[in-house]
């Protein structure tokens, strides 16, 4: 078990590694570099720099050494929370890492739960009573759901509960908690802005889930042990919890590893739509004027916590399915 | 044996004799004779036929590419013309039965701005005396290149003295039917070529590492690993950032393919690998590479053909993956920008929820795309069944 977990830990080293230097690369990709956005910027603003202060600056980013020892400096200074400054925001970019990442690693992982509660009964249903009216629509639900992107279902729904009531569900708080701090009032404030991203999310990821969970369920239910259990005249439900779902469940772990990309990339286009302030709006902003050390930023974070969250995942199955860890 | 057991058993039989003397039963039994020594490609298709959903998918998912091609001809206006005074018109009503009750052809009716005498609003109302526009085939239209080669001045149809908007028009009153089928051609064939590149780096990454496994099949699979477990819409944006703004649409275009097939092919390269490996240990292989055939030639004489089948399978159900990435890509403004059009960059309008809820019309583009994402995941899924030998 042990040495399970160690050598998903060194797998770790590499993917941050290639992680960071994807992440710089985006940095790098555009035509020219930050300082010709940062002096155009300047200028738009009426101000002049000439090329003593242009050479000083890129000094200074260590923009005038050869690539690798700016990606040399960049991981540095990441190494020690610095993460440049944004241009954008006129703010270190970690000053809006911090207020932005917890917000979509938790409305990720939330909607990551409200997935299983909605795919794991389903899922059940469907396997158990295969091809009944509920089990032909779930599957064609699913089909459905399969095909909508995220942001599309947010806007349908947002549009609906508009007409239907005339209630915008926008941002994350009300004007007037938005400064509070936090309490339940806050809380409940909350969640009425945030229960329809968490449902676009946990709809759109639950249509995969419940294809596994039903194929892998319909896999056990066939087998002996099933089948002697109810010979012996076991309550079929007490049957089909305490075994085949179990096992039939596993698999559901081994799904963190697409569902959790899956549902950050989704929460970006999402919040977007819903115009939450996670790292969404912000990440979609800095790109549209090239603020490159905050996208940068921002793909580097979200890119390595979702491999962090999946190699958790990956030791959590181990845990659980003791035929894995002994392969 | 019990009675009902029996009285099932002669039932069974007396049922499965009668079907086989029945012209269908014939019938069915020359198709089998007929497929007994066919080839892989024609098994699959006929299983693939079985499949009624499938089939009918596939006949309209044929359709809708034809329509995307020849859109210039089945499109009644251009994607930019403009109607000056028609700003978010509301579709217009196609009618068979005029105001006296006598039936015509397909025709529209002229509308004027009328004080609504319910809600005192002014509306675009049939008027009494209204007049009859017929909508005509093959209408004459200002001379345009149909794929900008065949010169052609007819449209399949449209109307003549009066616009017609048939799913409305938007804010430029441009109309909304017509820049659709235009935008189609982008967005399902965005599909198709960031399909192709994936394909060519799937099969090629998958089989090397399918074939000579050992370090580096290990490096390709550790790549793959790290490829999919990185959320792909913030990298898709990113490096859509890199797109230079002065880039024509063709540019763009092949930018955005690029972009979505750089992470696209690692499920096909699992999928290459995977086959390879188990083909690899076959007998006529060991066969080949006695007789001292080159590793190209085992790859591509004796391996790849073995694949083929899931290769179509997976492309099919790669495709529509593709077609949202766009979709998503030009939604958020990163993707193909104006004035060409796609499904996505139409769907920009329909960002505002205010604007949406007057003009309901703006989601229309929604409704083509997840039609035909649900196609080709249904022909995917029966190409699936059809390609399994073992599926029967």
């Amino acid at each position: 078990m042990a040495r399970f977990v160690l050598r998903r830990l060194l797998l770790l080293i590499p993917f941050l590694f290639l992680i960071s230097v994807v992440s710089f690369a985006v940095i790098q990709l555009p035509p020219g570099n930050f300082v010709d956005t940062y002096v155009h910027n300047l200028e738009l603003q009426g101000g002049s720099v000439n090329a003593g202060q242009r050479a000083s600056v890129e000094a200074q980013y260590g923009l005038d050494k050869p690539v690798y020892v700016q990606y040399g400096l960049w991981v540095g200074h990441i190494a020690h929370g610095d993460f440049g400054n944004s241009f954008l925001y006129d703010r270190p970019v970690v000053d809006i890492l911090k207020e932005r990442v917890p917000r979509t690693v938790g409305i990720a992982l939330a909607a990551m739960l409200l997935t299983w509660l909605i795919a794991v009964p389903i899922g059940i249903y469907s396997a158990l009573r295969q091809y009944s009216i509920w089990d032909h629509l779930f599957t064609f639900i699913s089909f459905v759901g399969l095909a909508v992107p995220g942001f599309l279902l947010a806007l349908v729904l947002m549009y609906v509960v508009y007409e239907k009531t005339g209630w915008l569900v926008t941002g994350m708080f009300s004007p007037e908690y938005r400064a509070a701090p936090w309490s339940v009032a806050k809380f409940v404030d909350m969640m009425k802005n945030l229960w329809l991203p968490l449902m676009v999310l946990a709809v759109t990821s639950a249509a995969g889930v419940v294809r596994v969970l039903r194929a892998s369920l319909l896999d056990e239910i066939k087998k002996q042990y099933v089948t002697t259990a109810r010979s012996k005249g076991m309550p079929e439900w007490k049957l089909v919890m305490r075994y085949p779902v179990r096992i039939a469940i596993n698999p559901l772990i081994s799904t963190i590893g697409w569902m959790l990309p899956a549902l950050v990339g989704g929460e970006v286009v999402v919040s977007k739509v819903l115009n939450i302030p996670t790292t969404g709006p912000v990440l979609l902003e800095s790109i549209l004027s090239q603020d490159m050390y905050l996208i940068g930023a921002l793909v580097m974070i979200l890119s390595a916590l979702t491999v962090v969250g999946t190699l958790a995942s990956d030791v959590l199955l181990a845990v659980l399915d003791p035929r894995i860890r002994y392969e | 044996m019990t009675d009902t057991a029996t009285h099932y058993v002669n039932h069974r039989g007396a049922e499965l004799l009668k079907h086989h003397r029945s012209a269908r039963g014939r019938r069915q039994r020359q198709i089998e004779e007929r497929l007994r020594d066919a080839s892989q490609s024609r098994l699959v298709l006929a299983r693939f036929t079985k499949h009624r959903l499938a089939t009918a998918s596939l006949i309209l998912l044929i359709a809708m590419y034809a329509v995307a091609l020849c859109a210039d001809f089945v499109a009644p206006y251009d994607k930019l013309q403009r109607f000056g005074d028609a700003q978010y018109t509301a579709p217009t009503r196609v009618h068979l039965m005029d105001q006296q009750g006598k039936w015509h052809m397909p025709f529209i009716y002229e509308t004027r701005n009328q004080l609504d005498p319910a809600t005192f609003q002014y509306k675009q109302m049939v008027p009494d005396d209204a007049k009859r526009y017929s909508i005509k085939l093959f209408v004459k239209t200002p001379p345009y290149k149909l794929a900008g080669v065949i010169p052609l001045e007819h449209r399949l149809f449209g109307t003549e003295g009066r616009p017609m908007f048939l799913l409305g028009s938007d804010h430029l009153g441009r109309d909304l039917f017509s820049r659709l089928i235009h935008a189609s051609r982008v967005s399902l064939l965005v599909g198709l070529g960031g399909v192709f590149l994936s394909f060519v780096l799937g099969v090629v990454l998958g089989g090397i590492s399918g074939y000579f496994g050992g370090w580096v099949d290990s490096v390709i699979q550790r790549l793959i690993d790290f490829i999919i477990s990185i959320p792909l819409i913030p990298l898709w944006m990113a490096l859509s950032a890199a797109i230079p703004q002065g880039w024509s649409g063709i540019q763009t275009y092949f930018a955005i393919t690029l972009i979505l097939s750089l992470v696209g092919w690692t499920g096909l390269a699992r999928v290459v690998r995977g086959k390879v490996m188990s083909l690899r240990e076959e007998d006529y292989v060991t066969a080949a590479r006695i007789s001292s055939a080159g590793h190209l030639a085992i790859i591509r004489r004796h391996l790849l053909p073995g694949v083929t089948s899931f290769l179509v399978v997976h492309v099919t159900l790669a495709i529509p993956g593709m077609i949202l990435g766009e979709t998503t890509l030009s939604f958020l403004g990163l993707g193909i920008a104006a004035p060409d059009v796609s499904w996505g960059t139409l769907l920009q309008q329909a960002q505002d929820v205010t604007v949406v809820a007057n003009y309901p019309w703006l989601l229309a583009p929604a409704a083509f795309l997840v039609f035909a994402v649900v196609l080709f995941n249904f022909v995917g899924d029966g190409l699936r069944d059809a390609a399994d030998p073992y599926s029967h």
